[in-house]
């Protein structure tokens, strides 16, 4: 009975929960078991089978007491980044070892609110800087996917949410918190067949969440399907007065909402995302993403948006600033690792702090921010891609006003392998680019599976909505996953 | 622009990392790199282009001029100080500063 309960999604086993079908803690000790079996991928940074098992009897005992909330009996998996009460959270960073958070992030805490357990923390590219989890401090995450040539290479699961990403897709979780800042939920989600969305900018509380870049950081789910993201983000959104930048308006029923019929829907292509050397089997998938959304009953338009090409350079300009700016708290005495040599006085133990704390890319991140906010070039730098970021912006608007939603491919290759680009930054860097230009804008996307390479590797869709309309992209990105067909998944090896 | 050893240097003391020549050496080629990439933002005409302020249009809040009693309030000073490196007499501790 276990193997077959870890291959249920959150509906399913929100479903099977209410009906009685089988208990919360069946549930919770099966995820249990996945876990420990999956410690070679080296998803988790912190195992909480107690707070699973926990939050299972609550969920069995209200069942009885007719008190069962959205999502009791889901298991879920946390991605470090959130700060948890009582449980070690540290970015996979070393600065952060040994920091047990006296308060709980306002999204996880929403989701154990709304009944679920926690199954562990899960690891990330160092403080979310990186695209294929290469930068963790406890090292790197595992793919559990594999290419189909007969060779064993380590894949990457995508980053920066590749613990949540390798997570679900083992089966280890039905569900996983990401958070995404220029595409750290749906390029990972893309690399590992599963499904991702990053809401619109201020839809999840930022509260409690580790900092990167706060003008494009955001919290989303990380499932197996459109749906069980649907209902895992009505419980992660919602207005909070500890977030500046949360938006205090209404959270949409989006699950009830959910509907593939695209009749009467204009899907936009924009013709800049064909980038050169596109692989192609990354054109072919689009090709037959528009296809499906045709079959949905939607309108195909060409659109343009003409600065495509300079969002990875504002990207690379304004993270690194908003980062250099945000990790200065990381200075030795409020929390975190303190390196004092003999005889340092305050300024050098702030600096061989951070050096010891730090890893290679953090600190490239952050050489790069401090540059470009330095007097003498911060015009030059920070306040030009402040203006672009606003014409790529407007681009989006110009776009929405011809069509619903957008479509492209979510990454320019499948999954790599780990080793492959870590010595090239710019390599790494132009992984995102089809998902930093919407992460610039604020707006919902979403990935989706969309079929398989030449190796046996998933590819994902993205679907990029207007502000505020989650709803068109799951219904779009709902529409690809009931024609695509996607059940595709790895084999166990682990 | 490109970056040399000098300006790595000083880039390092403005953001607080300690680092030996051969670190510094190593980044210099790095960040060159990554502002080239960045340099071809310069092409683009912006004249007249607001730098974006707030990507969702959103009014800044203000709350109640009251101690909040969570979290972010008042009152819990051992919660705050419980991940200090080093704490004395219900403060954070650091090295003298003052001769």
């Amino acid at each position: 009975m276990s193997a077959d309960l870890t291959d249920l999604g959150i509906a399913a086993i929100r479903d099977g929960v209410a009906a009685g079908t089988f208990s919360a803690r069946e549930v919770a000790t099966a995820f249990n078991a996945a876990v420990e079996q999956g410690r070679p991928l080296n998803a988790w940074l912190v195992e909480t089978p107690e707070l699973a098992l926990a939050a299972a009897d609550t969920a069995d005992a209200a069942r009885v007491s007719g008190d069962l909330k959205p999502l009791s009996g889901v298991p879920l998996g946390i991605k470090d980044l959130f700060a948890t009460k009582g449980v070690e959270t540290t970015a996979a960073s070393s600065i952060l070892k040994g920091f047990v958070p006296e308060y709980e992030s306002t999204v996880s805490g929403k989701l154990f609110a709304a009944g679920a357990g926690m199954l562990g923390k899960l690891n990330l590219d160092q403080f979310a800087m990186g695209s294929s989890n290469e930068t963790s401090a406890f090292g790197n995450v595992i793919s559990p996917w594999k290419r189909n040539d007969g060779g064993n290479a380590s894949l990457a699961p995508g980053g920066s949410s590749g613990g949540s990403s390798s997570a679900v897709s083992a089966r280890m979780a039905p569900g996983a918190t990401g958070t995404d800042t220029g595409g750290s939920i749906r390029q990972p989600a893309a690399f590992t067949g599963i499904s991702g969305i990053k809401p619109t900018y201020g839809r999840c509380s930022r509260w409690g969440v580790v900092a990167f870049a706060s003008s494009l950081d955001q919290a989303g789910p990380m499932a197996r399907d459109v749906r069980d993201c649907a209902i895992m983000l009505e419980a992660m959104s919602g207005f909070d007065a500890k977030d500046a930048t949360s938006l205090d308006i209404p959270v949409p029923a989006w699950e009830k909402g959910l509907s593939g019929d695209l009749k009467g829907k204009k899907v936009g292509v924009p013709k800049e995302y064909r980038v050169d050397n596109m692989p192609p089997e990354i054109e072919a998938l689009w090709q037959q993403g528009i296809d499906f959304v045709k079959d949905a009953g939607a309108e195909i338009v060409e659109v343009s948006l003409p600065h495509t090409k300079y969002a990875l350079p504002t990207y690379y300009i304004i993270a690194p600033a908003e980062a250099s700016s945000n990790l200065a708290r990381y200075d030795g005495v409020r929390y975190g690792l303190r390196d004092l040599p003999d005889g340092a006085n305050l300024q050098q133990m702030y600096a061989a702090t951070r050096a010891e704390g730090f890893g290679a890319e953090v600190k490239r991140r952050i050489m790069i921010g401090t540059y470009v906010l330095s007097a003498g070039f911060y015009d030059a730098y920070f306040t030009q891609a402040q203006k672009v970021r606003s014409l790529i912006v407007r681009d989006f608007e110009q776009a929405f006003a011809q069509c619903d939603v957008l479509l492209t491919p979510t990454a320019p290759s499948a999954a790599f392998g780990l080793g492959e680009k870590s010595d090239d930054p710019i390599a790494m860097y132009l992984n995102d680019v089809f998902t930093v230009p919407s992460s610039l804008a604020g707006l919902p996307a979403m990935s989706v599976p969309g079929g398989l390479d030449g190796q046996g590797l998933p590819l994902g869709l993205q679907i990029i909505g207007r502000p505020l309309d989650e709803q068109g992209v799951l219904n779009a990105a709902l529409a690809i996953e009931e024609r695509a067909g996607f059940t595709a998944r790895p084999k166990v090896w682990w | 622009m490109s970056v040399d050893l000098a300006t790595v240097r000083k880039i390092a003391g403005l953001a607080r990392i300690a680092m030996n020549d051969a670190e510094a050496e190593a980044l210099v080629p790095e960040l060159n790199k990554i502002l080239g990439m960045v340099e071809q933002l310069g092409e683009v005409d912006t004249s007249g282009v607001e730098p974006l302020a707030a990507v969702i249009p959103n009014h800044l809040r203000l709350r109640d001029d009251v101690v909040t009693h969570d979290a972010t309030g008042g009152g819990i000073r051992d919660a705050v100080l419980k991940n200090a490196p080093q704490a004395e007499h219900g403060f954070f501790a650091v090295p003298k500063v003052i001769e």
